[in-house]
Parts: C-alpha cells; sequence; structure tokens
C-alpha cells in the first residue's frame, strides 16, 4: 500500500538525489551499462559543438574516403575516416546524434502532449467526444506509420519542421488510449469521489488528482516511444525522405554512404553502430523501467 | 458472434475512410497539383485542359466524391512518371512483394515460435537466457541496419550472396533475413510470455498430476492455448510491422515491389501512385487483421459464445 502511494506521489517525495541513487541499486550490470551508455551519449550529443575535432560539414577534398586509425593511409586527424567529400566522419556522427536525438526527444513530446490530451478529455468527458477519438485511435492503430509518413513528406516536402510534425504524430494514439483506460479506471476510484464531493473543480480534480496517477504508465510509454521515433527518423532518413543534406542524422550518414561500401565501409559502420548503440541504451532502459512499474512482474 | 463481427466490419469501414479522407486531404492541402503534373512552360490553355481533365475545376466535395467513386470503377488516373495507369502500375507489383512476405512470414513462424517456447521451457537454464539476449538485441537493431551489415559481410567481404534483384533463390536469402528479423525478436520474445502464462496455469498441473509425457504437457495444453494470444499478435504487429519493413528492405535491395514503389513515388513525388499505394496497403494489413481477428476469435470459445 505504502508502495502505490509513493509512485501516485501523494505521499511525500523523496528527494531526487536519492530517488535516483535507488534507482541505480535496483539496476543490474547490464541495467547500469545502458544507463551509464546512455548518459555518455546524451553528453556527446550537447557537447558535440565543443568536442567534435571538424565541423560536420567542412570538407578537406585532400583527405577523401581516408579510413579510420590504425588502417593503411590512415590520416592525421580524422580518427574515424572521411567520407566521400572529405568530411570527418567522427564529427558528422557527432553532430548527427545530435539531430537524431533532438528530433526524437521533440517528437516523443509532442506526440505526449497531443495523445495525453485526447486521452484525458475523452476520459473525463466520454461520450461522442470519446467515441471519436478512440475511432481515430483504431484508425491509427491499424495503419502502418511509415506509410502515412511517406504520403507527407512527400507532399510537404522534407524540411526539418516537416519532418518534426511527422515524428510529433507517431505514437500520439498509443498516449490516447493509455490515458484514457487509466482516466476512466481513476474516475471511479473512491479518492477522485471524495475530492469532488470536497467541492474540487473539473480542472483540479484533472491536474491534481487524475493526472499523477498516470504519469507511471507515460514514462514507460515514453521510452518506447522514444526509441521508435528514433527508429522511424533514421529510417526515413536512411531512405533519403528524412532530414535532406548536408545536414547529416545518423540515418542518413549510413543512407548516403551506402555507394562507398565497398570500399570505405567505415562511412556506413560508424554511424550505424552509432544508431545501434542508442536503440541498445533505450531499449534495455525502456525495459527496465516498463519492469519497474509493472507490480505483477516486480512480485515474480 | 454477430455483434462483434459487426463491431469489427464498422472498424474497418471507419478506418478505411480514414485513410481514404487524410490521403485525399493530405494531397490538396499541398497547393496546385497541377504544378506537379505539368512541367515548366504550360501554355494557359494546357493548363486549362489539364485543370479539367483532372477536375480540379470542381468544388472539393465533388472532387472528394470522384475521388471516391475511383474506388469502384477501378480508374485511379495515371502514374506522372510512367504514364501508365496506377492500377498496372501497382498490380504488377503485389506478386513480387507477396514473395517476400510470405517468405519471412515462414520463416518467422519457424524460428519464433520454437524459440520462444524453447525459451519458456528452460527459463532457467542458460540456453532460455541465451534465446532471450539474442531475441532482446535484436529487437533494437533497424531493420536496414541488419540489411547493411549484412551486404558488407555476405556480399562485398565474402562475395557469396547477390545485392539486388529477385531472380534466384539467393536472392531471396538476405531481404527475408532483413525483414524478419526484427519480427523474429518480437514474436519469440511474446511467445515466451504467453507460455510462460499459460505454463502457470492449474490445468497445466492438473495435466502433469495425470502422467502425461512433458511434451504433450506443452504442446497440446501450452501451446495451444498459448496459440490464441500469439495469433492475435501476429495479425496486428507482422501486417504492420512487414508492411514498414518492406518499404526499407525492398528499397535496399531493389526489390520490384510495392514498398520500393511507394518510396520511389515519394522521391520522384508521383502522387497518383503514391496516394493509392498507401491506400492498397493500408487495405491490405486492415484486410490481415480482420481474417485472423476472425480466426482467433472463433478459436477462442470464450469470445466466439459472446462471454468476454
Amino acid at each position: 500500500m505504502a508502495d502505490i502511494s509513493l509512485r501516485s506521489g501523494l505521499v511525500d517525495k523523496p528527494s531526487l538525489l536519492s530517488g535516483a541513487l535507488s534507482l541505480w541499486r535496483s539496476a543490474d550490470a547490464v541495467q547500469r551499462v545502458a544507463i551509464v551508455t546512455a548518459f555518455a551519449l546524451l553528453a556527446a550529443a550537447i557537447a558535440a559543438p565543443l568536442i567534435a575535432p571538424h565541423g560536420p560539414l567542412d570538407q578537406s577534398l585532400l583527405s577523401r574516403l581516408s579510413p579510420p586509425i590504425g588502417f593503411e593511409r590512415y590520416r592525421d586527424g580524422f580518427l574515424l575516416g572521411t567520407d566521400e567529400l572529405g568530411r570527418d566522419i567522427l564529427s558528422r556522427t557527432l553532430y548527427g546524434l545530435r539531430l537524431t536525438l533532438s528530433l526524437a526527444l521533440l517528437g516523443s513530446i509532442i506526440g505526449l502532449l497531443i495523445g495525453g490530451l485526447l486521452g484525458l478529455l475523452s476520459g473525463l468527458r466520454g461520450g461522442l467526444f470519446e467515441d471519436i477519438v478512440m475511432g481515430a485511435v483504431d484508425a491509427q492503430i491499424a495503419i502502418p506509420f511509415t506509410l502515412i509518413a511517406l504520403l507527407f513528406l512527400a507532399i510537404f516536402g522534407s524540411s526539418l519542421t516537416v519532418m518534426v510534425c511527422v515524428l510529433g504524430v507517431y505514437g500520439w494514439e498509443q498516449y490516447a488510449r493509455i490515458v484514457r483506460g487509466e482516466v476512466k479506471k481513476l474516475k471511479a476510484m473512491p479518492f477522485v469521489e471524495a475530492a469532488r464531493a470536497a467541492g474540487a473543480s473539473n480542472f483540479r480534480i484533472a491536474t491534481r488528482h487524475v493526472l499523477p496517477n498516470v504519469v507511471s504508465p507515460l514514462v514507460v510509454q515514453f521510452t518506447l516511444s522514444f526509441s521508435n521515433i528514433v527508429l522511424l527518423e533514421s529510417t526515413l532518413s536512411f531512405l533519403g525522405l528524412g532530414v535532406q543534406p548536408p545536414t547529416a542524422t545518423l540515418g542518413s550518414m549510413v543512407g548516403f554512404g551506402r555507394d562507398y561500401m565497398p570500399t570505405a565501409p567505415w562511412v556506413v559502420i560508424v554511424p550505424a553502430l552509432a544508431i545501434l548503440l542508442v536503440t541498445f541504451a533505450v531499449q534495455i532502459l525502456g525495459d527496465w523501467l516498463r519492469d519497474r512499474a509493472d507490480v505483477r512482474l516486480r512480485a515474480r | 458472434m454477430l455483434k462483434y463481427m459487426t463491431r469489427a466490419g464498422l472498424k474497418i469501414v471507419i478506418t478505411f475512410l480514414a485513410i481514404v479522407t487524410l490521403a485525399f486531404a493530405a494531397t490538396r492541402l499541398s497547393g496546385d497539383p497541377i504544378n506537379y503534373i505539368a512541367g515548366q512552360g504550360l501554355t494557359q490553355a494546357d493548363r486549362d485542359l489539364l485543370v479539367t481533365y483532372y477536375g480540379l475545376d470542381r468544388s472539393i466535395l465533388e472532387q472528394y466524391l470522384a475521388f471516391m467513386g475511383s474506388f469502384f470503377d477501378g480508374e485511379f488516373g495515371l502514374s506522372f512518371v510512367e504514364r501508365r495507369p496506377v492500377s498496372v502500375v501497382i498490380a504488377e507489383r503485389i506478386w513480387p512483394s507477396l514473395q517476400l512476405l510470405l517468405a519471412s512470414t515462414a520463416l518467422t513462424l519457424a524460428l519464433a515460435i520454437p524459440l520462444g517456447i524453447v525459451a519458456a521451457v528452460w527459463r532457467k537454464s542458460w540456453v532460455g537466457s541465451a534465446v532471450m539476449t539474442l531475441a532482446f538485441l535484436f529487437y533494437a537493431v533497424p531493420n536496414f541496419v541488419l540489411a547493411v551489415f549484412m551486404i558488407l559481410v555476405f556480399s562485398y567481404w565474402l562475395n557469396w550472396l547477390p545485392v539486388v534483384g529477385n531472380g534466384t533463390w539467393a536472392h531471396f536469402l538476405m531481404p527475408t533475413i532483413a525483414m524478419s528479423g526484427l519480427l523474429i525478436a518480437g514474436l519469440t520474445r511474446f511467445t515466451r510470455n504467453a507460455m510462460l502464462d499459460v505454463l502457470g496455469q492449474d490445468f497445466i498441473r492438473t495435466a502433469r498430476a495425470k502422467g502425461l509425457a512433458e511434451t504433450e504437457v506443452i504442446l497440446r495444453h501450452g501451446l495451444r492455448n498459448a496459440s490464441i494470444t500469439i495469433l492475435s499478435v501476429i495479425g496486428l504487429q507482422v501486417a504492420s510491422l512487414a508492411a514498414a519493413g518492406s518499404v526499407v528492405v525492398e528499397s535496399i535491395f531493389a526489390w520490384p515491389g510495392i514498398g520500393e514503389l511507394l518510396v520511389r513515388s515519394a522521391i520522384q513525388r508521383d502522387y497518383p501512385v503514391l496516394q493509392f499505394g498507401v491506400i492498397a496497403v493500408s487495405i491490405a494489413v486492415l484486410i490481415i487483421n480482420a481474417v485472423v481477428d476472425l480466426a482467433y476469435t472463433w478459436a477462442d470459445p470464450r469470445i466466439r459464445l459472446g462471454e468476454a
């Protein structure tokens, strides 16, 4: 019982630091590696302009397609080699990581806001509004999102703004579904009834009593959706439909580097490995958070 | 059952209307479609002719109704790029896509279900953890990354497999694996969990207690009961994941299927093909979902008899 009220934030919260510490203690070795990796990637993305040895677009035509350190013909200063225009792969990967993570974060937040709001409103109000929203959710679940993304990117062109909008729409239906379900469940709870009897307004009930209790499943969904958005963005950029050159994201580096694979495999291997690092770290963390949030699994 | 089917049917109709409306609205939102159809230096007379031909001078409502009407007479217009009817362009892509889809579904089922059972039954030994770790890792590998690494190793370094085309069985290997990687990983994890749920139930203990052989317990009592949950996830996940996967995988391997066509039309802004291609794939996904839905509804007496 104490556990439940702690998670719902109704009892005094533990300080952020001790919370983080107890989270760290509950993680196993693999999860700790994932946490460290995630923070390292995040730091690298934020600090990209400071730590990148070159600009992402700086060309050095004399050292085109030079291999990474340790190989023959390695050129000093280009640690992970260069691409077909002599641009430093390490710097481009760092900037690509920065853009990929920013896009994914922005996209996840927009999706959370849209879906969360629609779910909250349809759960609280019900009626025709709920029917329409849930009909749209069903339709969205049934249609592969990649197809919709293709349609919109083709029509509105592939600018950063359009990309953010497309990624922002992704996943709204999951948030809406989850929030609506939780809200309907909570609405029947005695403490909500008590708040209503005490004269709390609808707004107050929604923000103070319902929302804090929905946070935990939303966090889990957020990590899931974040890794899916990284995937979606990389895939679209890989296909040449996402962020346009010369700007690099990890996906577009792999996509445009394909032509040089036989002679200069590092052009695709480095960004591809970076994508794997991101998806591995996010997935392990998401899985861990989901297990923690699921009381049934914790008992096992 | 009847009520269930009516609701399922209604859902399909709503989804169909949603995707058609979305496709229609998207192309109309993007400004004057004539700009895409016609090149530079068109005379005003030619322009007017095109406007009339495509019905762009009519009201939005009329255009929408005409757009809907095209699903009944099969007149989807001409591809901007290929100057051939859209229906023909799409139709000739169906079989290669279907081949790849069938191959990867077969591979997924053949690997994921046995692996999932193994992981559930030996969940405490290293075999189970090994399977689950692999499944977990592969679930985080985007299919284009898998494809790129396979091409590097098997085509460029070892020179074993061809990169593009769909001529021989060797051409099938990499695209099939690239497309099923995620599906196998996901379905293995799901099968394991479904099996664990079932194997923890009382009737399994009863089956063991009455002296059935362990294989019999696992396959006849375990798998059979887990299969309903597994079927439902195959329908929901596999169809849409495969649709998304085929877009990527077909483009990488230049596979002459619908996915490759969609990406190419998106890049070349061939709107008629893209529009109806997206609608066609969505309908295919809807139909697969509906069939699977019906299949497991029929297989589960609790749903069939309207108790759940």
